[in-house]
């Protein structure tokens, strides 16, 4: 008898139950801002990979360091909601967004310095056609990396 | 020199109760001392000054990265069709534009703001001049990076802005 009236007023609340509107939406913006984000970072790892030389590479490398990095802190921070974590999460980008231009510039300017000289003008991708026949006739780049 | 110690004292102050949360007597004491550890050895080296202090200006920094955040995604965006169409035309660019903030901290600004910004990067510093490596030719225009330079003064409390229907 207990029982019955038990699983009766879960029915009754089951019925009446409104699923929280706040946490979905929260959870959804916190997944959105996080996969941007990945979708940034995967970006800037393609882009290491494609560009030609060190230094357009370094620009690749900086949209992980941005746009990639803080997004997903974003995220981490919507999630999280206002509490004594989210605060260091803030802290945490605020310090990235402080410290990785200051290593790219060091890294950069090292480089320069040494004599590295960068890849200028236009360049474009070689076809897969371009790869796989002459590939040691292919003299329309210079590029600065190889030797 | 007093006002850059206890600006520095409160700011150090809320980022230890910041990062500790304790609200017990034994932690906030060591917080205490902590702090003015720290306020008297930027004392002996006579480092209190603005480059070491630069929060009076706070609300203008935080405004700048506003903005900057946005030209950041902008930035973003074209470096990333950029480089992940299939045919990836890039047209890498050394330029040299004027560098108009006068103090270093300005200076340091507005180089970094360059270097965060996907697509340019700030390769040498020099007395007023800045050696930019842009990705895309159509990112080295030296016109392009006139607001940026305003804008980071600015943000550092070198110069006043302009009244704001001005720089929209």
């Amino acid at each position: 008898m207990m029982q019955v009236l038990i699983m009766a007023s879960e029915t009754v609340q089951a019925a009446n139950y409104v699923p929280e509107i706040f946490p979905i939406i929260r959870n959804g913006l916190a997944v959105a801002s996080m996969v941007i984000g990945l979708f940034f970072v995967l970006a800037g790892t393609l882009g290491v990979l494609r560009l030609p030389d060190f230094f357009t590479r370094l620009h690749a490398a900086g949209m992980t360091d941005t746009l990639g990095a803080e997004l997903i802190l974003l995220g981490l921070i919507i999630q999280e909601g206002f509490t004594q974590l989210s605060l260091k999460f803030v802290f945490v980008s605020i310090i990235l967004l402080l410290t990785s231009p200051t290593a790219t510039h060091a890294v950069a300017n090292a480089a320069y310095q040494a004599g590295l000289k960068p890849l200028l003008g236009d360049y474009k991708a070689p076809t897969t056609a371009e790869i796989a026949g002459d590939y040691a006739g292919d003299d329309d780049h210079h590029e600065g990396d190889h030797h | 020199m007093l006002r850059f110690g206890l600006v520095l004292a409160v700011v150090l102050a809320i980022y230890w109760f910041a990062l500790s949360g304790y609200t017990d007597p034994l932690i906030l004491g060591f917080g205490v001392i902590s702090v003015v550890l720290v306020i008297g050895l930027c004392a002996r080296m006579k480092i209190l000054d603005e480059e070491t202090v630069p929060y009076l200006f706070a609300p203008l920094t935080a405004g700048y990265l506003f903005w900057l955040g946005k030209e950041i995604v902008k930035a973003n965006v074209q470096v990333v069709k950029a480089v992940l169409s299939p045919d990836m035309e890039v047209s890498p660019t050394m330029v040299k534009i004027p560098s108009s903030p006068t103090t270093e901290i300005g200076k340091t600004m507005f180089g970094n703001s360059i270097t965060l910004t996907p697509g340019t990067v700030t390769v040498e510093m020099e007395e007023d001049e800045i050696l930019v490596h842009a990705l895309l030719t159509e990112m080295s225009d030296p016109e392009g990076f006139k607001e940026m330079a305003e804008r980071s003064a600015w943000a550092v409390g070198e110069t006043k802005p302009r009244a704001p229907e001005d720089n929209s």
